[in-house]
């Protein structure tokens, strides 16, 4: 192996080792240690001028205590719990509504699809956050939403939908929409439509014609998508605080609050500790199928 | 054969409403004179004089430059670099931890990053400021780039840099003449994703920027958990504006682009001829 070849591969490699893979043995170190009234606001530190003995009284104090006091507040649990549920429902609703527009899209004139394609696209580039904020506007009590539905006559008292979990799912399948249409679309669109004549002339209906050949060849971009919102979500911060209030408990709201708030830096360790304990199979199942359709591609 | 039914045309006229709607709605009420956000009082630009009156807007915005800028642009050397290996670097030892690497980013969760890279800044020492949220958005938006850079690197024929090769260009050579033109679209749509991926993080900003540097997300946030405000939806028109344009104007390059290509591909035909 050549020195430009190690270089090549060196560099990005370290980049990531040093600020992506060390930084998690960090958290889990942290995790271990006391929250302590001090900065850093936590107990042990590592003392290397004390030598061996340092090093032996450093592991000597770490301790699984955060981690039981995880399983003994019920909060934790809860939160957990319902990121799970939310994150569950709204990947669902997310494939429901983005589907159908893949589909449209895959369909639609080839001439139109670099256009729908560039309309998909441009949300994705607009700030995050600007895109929940819109939502404060229309779902808030006397937001554009009740204000729309009382004029028309559909309601006589302003629905309650800001600061509820629905809030949090409307916001979820808003702002990841583009990573489940696009997938989807790429699969659809490589798809070969002599299959579907094939299945019509064989006397297959259009809507049986669609369950038998064209939904499985889209699986992979299912799952794909699937994936790209639901792990995210599962950690989601910025739409349960600006959409969900008080009343919708996800994890990443609890870390944030336990970080910023309590500075409890121990805990917060634990819990993305946790966290990401339960991210880890979905994650490996992500990468596998982003590897089977990259060797699929090539 | 293609069938363009009533129900596709349905789900994305349905589809694109939902996306564009409540963007409409922001830009609409960014006009309106009054304070009161959800009603409407009469057209008036109040807002934005309000919003470039405001210095600690401006700073902000400026911090959030300059981050975006030099964050992305080694991301995008680092995140070329890291697609190449992956593609045309062949086994190595580690491999399937370093691709475990690029794609984990993509879809980690952002307290668990941001806390992560926070931490490590904590215990090496490096106080927070505008150099710790160029590290962050570096590590995170390189992935991006990689994954874009990778896509468009398996697209294309090997044998062009093979050639390039058999007729005595070194690597590096071959790389820059043959290689590196027929990437830089994707090379350059993954600044763009990196450059706009750092404007917009709210959450690894947070951790990693300290007392010292607020970038615009940060500001945003504390304005807006306050509810909504006319200045908000000001400030939110611009940056709709800009990357409207920004998206509009990059797929007219590369549609002309394409039509170029062809019509070399069809000049090179007659001349064969």
């Amino acid at each position: 192996m050549n020195l430009a070849r190690r270089t090549l591969i060196g560099i990005p490699y370290l980049w990531l080792l040093l600020l992506f893979l060390v930084p998690f043995g960090i958290i889990f170190k942290i995790s271990l240690s006391d929250y302590a009234v001090s900065i850093p606001p936590y107990t042990p530190t590592l003392d290397l001028s004390e030598g061996w003995q340092g090093i032996r009284d450093f592991f000597a104090a770490l301790d699984w205590e955060n981690y039981v006091f995880l399983t003994e507040d019920d909060l934790y649990w809860r939160a957990y719990l319902s990121s799970l549920k939310i994150a569950l429902i709204s990947t669902f609703l997310t494939l429901l509504v983005g589907y159908p527009i893949a589909y449209g899209m895959a369909k639609a004139a080839p001439e139109w699809r670099p256009m729908l394609m560039m309309l998909v696209i441009l949300p994705f580039w607009t700030s995050f956050l600007i895109r929940v904020y819109a939502w404060i506007g229309i779902l808030s009590t006397e937001g554009y939403l009740n204000q729309l539905l009382l004029w028309i006559g559909i309601i006589s008292d302003p629905l309650q939908i800001m600061n509820t979990p629905t809030a949090v799912y409307i916001g979820i399948v808003y702002t990841y929409l583009p990573f489940m249409i696009l997938p989807i679309y790429a699969t659809l669109e490589r798809m070969d439509d002599s299959l579907l004549e094939a299945a019509e002339d064989l006397g297959c209906s259009r809507l049986s014609a669609f369950w038998i050949i064209t939904l499985p060849l889209s699986r992979s971009g299912i799952i794909a998508g699937s994936f790209l919102v639901f792990i995210p979500a599962l950690g989601e911060f910025v739409i349960p605080s600006l959409l969900g209030g008080s009343s919708t408990l996800m994890i990443g709201k609890v870390l944030w609050e336990e970080f910023f708030s309590n500075r409890d830096w121990p805990v917060a360790s634990a819990v993305a500790i946790i966290l990401l304990l339960i991210l880890v199979i979905p994650i490996i199942l992500f990468q596998k199928n982003q590897e089977k359709n990259q060797e699929a591609d090539a | 054969m293609r069938r363009f039914s009533w129900f596709n045309a349905t789900a994305l006229t349905a589809g694109f409403a939902f996306l564009y709607i409540p963007m409409i709605i922001l830009v609409i009420y960014s006009f309106n004179s009054s304070r009161l956000v959800t009603v409407w009082a009469g057209f008036s630009t109040h807002w934005y004089g309000e919003l470039f009156r405001d210095q600690a807007f401006l700073d902000a915005a400026w911090v959030t430059l300059r981050v975006a800028f030099v964050s992305s642009s080694i991301a995008t050397i680092l995140g070329t670099m890291a697609a190449y290996v992956l593609v045309r670097g062949g086994k190595f030892m580690g491999r399937t931890l370093f691709s475990g690497m690029i794609y984990a980013p993509l879809v980690m969760p952002e307290v668990i990053t941001g806390l992560s890279l926070l931490l490590l800044f904590i215990s090496i020492g490096l106080d927070r400021g505008i150099v710790t949220i160029i590290l962050a958005h570096t590590t995170f938006s390189m992935c991006y780039v990689s994954v874009v850079v990778s896509s468009r690197l398996v697209s294309f024929d090997r044998s062009v840099e093979e050639a390039a090769l058999d007729l005595g260009c070194t690597p590096w050579d071959a790389f820059k003449s043959v290689t590196l033109p027929l990437i830089a679209p994707a090379v350059i749509a993954g600044w763009l994703l990196a450059f706009t991926l750092s404007l917009d993080d709210l959450v690894i900003a947070s951790f990693t920027a300290g007392p010292s540097a607020t970038t615009l997300p940060i500001k945003i946030f504390s304005s807006v958990r306050l509810g909504v405000s006319p200045e908000i939806n000001a400030l939110s028109t611009i940056l709709i504006l800009i990357v409207t344009i920004g998206v509009i104007s990059a797929s007219l390059v590369s549609k002309r682009r394409i039509v170029q290509q062809q019509r070399d591909e069809q000049m090179a035909e007659q001349a064969q001829q």
